[in-house]
């Protein structure tokens, strides 16, 4: 009881804002007979599931003192390679799912590599990797989205299990896995240290290149299973897919409390910032607010969310 | 009144929960130097915040020259002449020695800045103290007591008339203590009054005149520095007689439990571990002295697995061990306190939990279960045994003063029950009540059986508190010394024979045999 009791207190900020926001699209006349339906709820989820799927990895690289600014692009070239391996190349399903969660994971096991045993940082290998993974969705696909309708390939995206949407389901899975390994075992907690002090975790005798090579590559893994979830969902691969996912994901994070200078944050914190984004984006959608200015207004919100959140840490702090 | 430079009266601040300061007096002459002794959360810092105009007293009155002055930011501070030396020196540092000098008010040309004018300014001011420094040079190229020298420089360049030194010797070494104390004695003729914080009691009879004692914030009283005991200024800091400063048993001749041979660094360039031999016998505490830089704490970096590449051999109970990794050391009963413990120690923002069972995850996390009942049961029992004072087992360990980080630091290392105890400067920056707690669970440690390695570039500590102390120079062993015939003077020498070791082996007495 007393976990719960502190879940709520260290996220008081984020959780009176998500409250805010589900009593004001309740109330607000356009969206009162629509937002609290079960169709929009699931609606809502399934919309989050992939930057959920994202932000779980993001989260541990921010905690671990990085960025990974490539899930965006991977989610581009794992749809395509998944698709391109079954509408072309004539594999099963399931290899093509396989094929597209593999290559997410290289990426981010090479990004790992890289970042684990030079000096260059994350921000740069990723950005690089972006670029690169970006490159291969387009000259891969030849620009054209590829279509794949089968029943087998839309089930991970469109599909249901028992009346709740496949993603959803995917997304809890991906989130319980998460909070296990960040938070019960050893190396989750290696991953804080090697956040809060590098140095002082080379002391510790913790393997500090180990947990960045781990951490980048859980986030490629991510990526690729967001990129399949999605490409699912649209029944192609297409190289523009993901575009800026890796914002959103970062958003989520930061808006979840997590510190952008590594060695402190929660899961608990980033679910919240992907519903409020989540809720945001569809309540902004049934109000009928013009999509131009939908990024004006999550700019702002993200900006006054973090905000509040600094503000009480300021105040805890004394 | 007026003979007095700077006069603060009766200075009162305080935040949320905590009186920092209580009705605190403080008189500076012209010409002279005043220490401010006190504990840590003593309130000086406060003290000489509200002087610099970064926190605003709630009650009291500043006057320089006789006159009242208000000072309300640090705009105002600096055009009232005063200058602060922090003590995290705050340079930038791929700048020039020149360009930090002129930092904000560079001087301006027909094209900008006029850097010629600017470096021909900041060498002359440079060359009036005879410091050698290049003001062309990068910050980062320069040592930190030559930082510290440009900081001296940047500060009276001013034309400031009260400067105030926030412990400037902490982190160098002694024949640059010597130096700037030359400096400040210099200035001080020129009619500067300087504040001096330190830590180092011995600094006092060297370079200060008075001394005012601060103790909870409150103002203990202004003595004269050459006619009062230290005993009796410790007393004033502390509140209490410490009667035992020091407490140490000292043990001879037990057997041997740890030898390390010959260990290297194998490092082509800036070589700091050159073919050190050295042994430590069960129950005593070993004593590396040495000049800053004479590669002690890497030698012990190397017998702990830090560095890879080195070589040598390390021997356990006479069984030899292979050490490559700190998981080895850790496994072979090695334990490393690092010197730095900002840097290469504490995790900041975690919680005093956090930072105490790191290295002992295992005894509580396994198979996707943490048992938070044992890691609290484990912080606790370090707790206890270091006597550490924190609110919670929860609050930030950066919120504790230096002396509970520190007994936190050593507290995570003892959780791995070690055999070999390796302490790297245990008491820098950690005021004189805990640093007599720290000795005193040193030498309980030691009669327990564990044998502690106590790297320190206090001359005091190493002599009062070592069974033998090993001097190393330029990465060698230049002497061993045993505790009766142990004295300044002696270390000192050995110290600084620069590169003679391996000819004129210096050998006294037992155990310490030089390569």
């Amino acid at each position: 009881m007393t976990k719960v009791k502190r879940y709520f207190k260290d996220n008081l900020g984020i959780i009176a804002a998500l409250a805010f926001m589900i009593l004001f699209l309740y109330v607000f006349p356009r969206t009162h007979t629509t937002f609290l339906t079960k169709t929009n709820i699931f609606n809502v989820l399934r919309q989050s599931s992939t930057n959920l799927m994202l932000a779980c990895g993001m989260t541990m690289v921010i905690i671990l003192g990085g960025i990974d600014l490539s899930v965006g692009s991977i989610i581009a070239m794992s749809g395509v390679l998944g698709a391109a391996a079954v509408v072309w190349h004539g594999m099963p399903e399931i290899v093509g799912i396989l094929i597209a969660i593999m290559s997410g994971v290289i990426f981010g096991l090479l990004n790992g590599l890289v970042i684990a045993k030079t000096q260059i940082p994350p921000f740069i290998v990723t950005l690089a990797s972006m670029n690169i993974a970006k490159g291969i969705a387009y000259v891969y696909s030849g620009g054209k989205p590829i279509r794949c309708m089968t029943d087998a390939w839309k089930f991970l995206g469109a599909g249901y299990v028992a009346g709740i949407p496949t993603p959803v389901i995917t997304m809890t899975i991906v989130f319980i896995v998460s909070v296990l390994f960040l938070n019960r075992t050893r190396i989750g907690r290696h991953i804080y240290a090697v956040g809060g002090n590098d140095t002082a975790a080379k002391f510790s005798g913790i393997s500090t290149s180990k947990v960045k090579f781990v951490v980048f590559s859980f986030s490629g893994l991510m990526a690729g299973l967001a990129g399949i979830t999605i490409a699912s969902r649209l029944y192609s691969g297409t190289c523009t897919s993901g575009d800026g996912a890796e914002m959103d994901a970062i958003a989520a994070v930061v808006v979840g409390g997590t510190s952008m200078s590594g060695g402190s944050g929660k899961l608990g914190g980033t679910l919240i910032g992907v519903l409020i984004i989540g809720i945001l984006n569809n309540g902004l959608n049934l109000m009928g607010v013009n999509s131009d200015w939908q990024y004006i207004i999550k700019g702002a919100v993200i900006l006054l969310a973090v905000y509040t959140d600094f503000l009480r840490s300021r105040k805890k702090a004394g | 009144m007026s003979n007095y430079l700077l006069e603060m009266k009766n200075i009162s601040k305080s935040f949320p929960g905590v009186k920092a300061l209580q009705g605190v007096n403080f008189q500076l002459k012209s010409g002279e130097i005043h220490a401010l002794l006190g504990e840590n959360g003593a309130g000086k810092s406060t003290l000489i915040k509200v002087l610099g105009g970064i926190y605003i007293a709630e009650e009291g009155e500043i006057f320089i020259d006789g006159k009242p002055v208000a000072i309300n930011n640090v705009n105002a501070a600096r055009d009232n002449g005063i200058s602060i030396i922090h003590q995290e020196l705050v340079q930038v540092p791929h700048m020039t020695v020149a360009e930090n000098i002129f930092l904000g008010r560079e001087p301006m040309g027909k094209f900008g800045v006029d850097t010629r004018r600017m470096v021909k300014e900041a060498q002359s001011m440079l060359d009036r103290f005879d410091l050698g420094i290049d003001a062309a040079a990068e910050v980062y190229d320069l040592s930190i007591a030559q930082q510290q020298m440009v900081e001296i420089v940047k500060a009276i360049s001013f034309n400031c008339r009260i400067l105030v030194m926030d412990e400037p010797t902490s982190s160098i070494s002694d024949r640059e203590v010597e130096q700037l104390f030359e400096i400040m004695r210099n200035l001080v003729k020129q009619g500067v009054g300087i504040i001096y914080i330190s830590h180092k009691m011995s600094e006092l009879n060297e370079v200060c005149d008075r001394v005012t004692v601060l103790r909870d914030g409150t103002y203990v009283g202004t003595r004269e520095v050459a006619t009062t005991p230290r005993d009796e200024l410790i007393a004033m800091m502390v509140g209490r007689e410490l009667s035992n400063y020091y407490t140490r048993d000292h043990v001879k001749d037990t057997e041997v439990v740890f030898k390390c041979e010959h260990i290297d660094d194998a490092k082509k360039h800036h070589k700091r571990v050159n073919d050190v031999t050295f042994e430590v016998r069960k129950g005593e505490i070993v004593g590396f002295a040495g000049l800053v830089g004479a590669g002690r704490s890497e030698t012990m970096q190397c017998v702990f697995g830090l560095t890879p590449g080195s070589k040598g051999t390390v021997t356990i109970d006479g069984r030899p061990v292979n050490i490559k990794t700190p998981v080895d050391a850790m496994k072979y009963g090695i334990s490393l306190v690092p010197e730095n413990r900002k840097v290469e120690g504490l995790y900041h923002v975690q919680s005093v939990a956090f930072n105490s069972t790191i290295e002992v995850l295992h005894e509580f996390i396994n198979n996707l279960v943490v048992n938070t009942r044992r890691e609290h049961e484990i912080t606790q029992e370090f707790i206890d045994k270091m006597n550490t004072k924190t609110p919670s087992h929860e609050q930030a360990v950066t919120n504790l003063s230096g002396g509970n980080q520190q007994k936190v630091m050593i507290g995570r290392w003892l959780a791995t029950k070690p055999k070999l105890l390796i302490l790297d400067e245990p008491t820098r920056g950690v005021d004189v009540g805990a640093k007599a707690e720290i000795y005193e669970i040193m030498n309980e440690l030691t009669k327990q059986g564990m044998s502690i390695i106590m790297i320190s570039s206090e001359l005091p500590e190493i002599i009062n508190m070592a069974d033998r102390v090993y001097v190393m120079c330029d990465g060698r062993i230049t002497g061993c010394i045993d505790y009766e015939d142990v004295s300044q003077e002696a270390i000192m020498h050995l110290a600084t024979v620069e590169g003679q070791a391996q000819d004129n082996t210096v050998t006294q007495k037992s155990g310490g045999k030089t390569a």
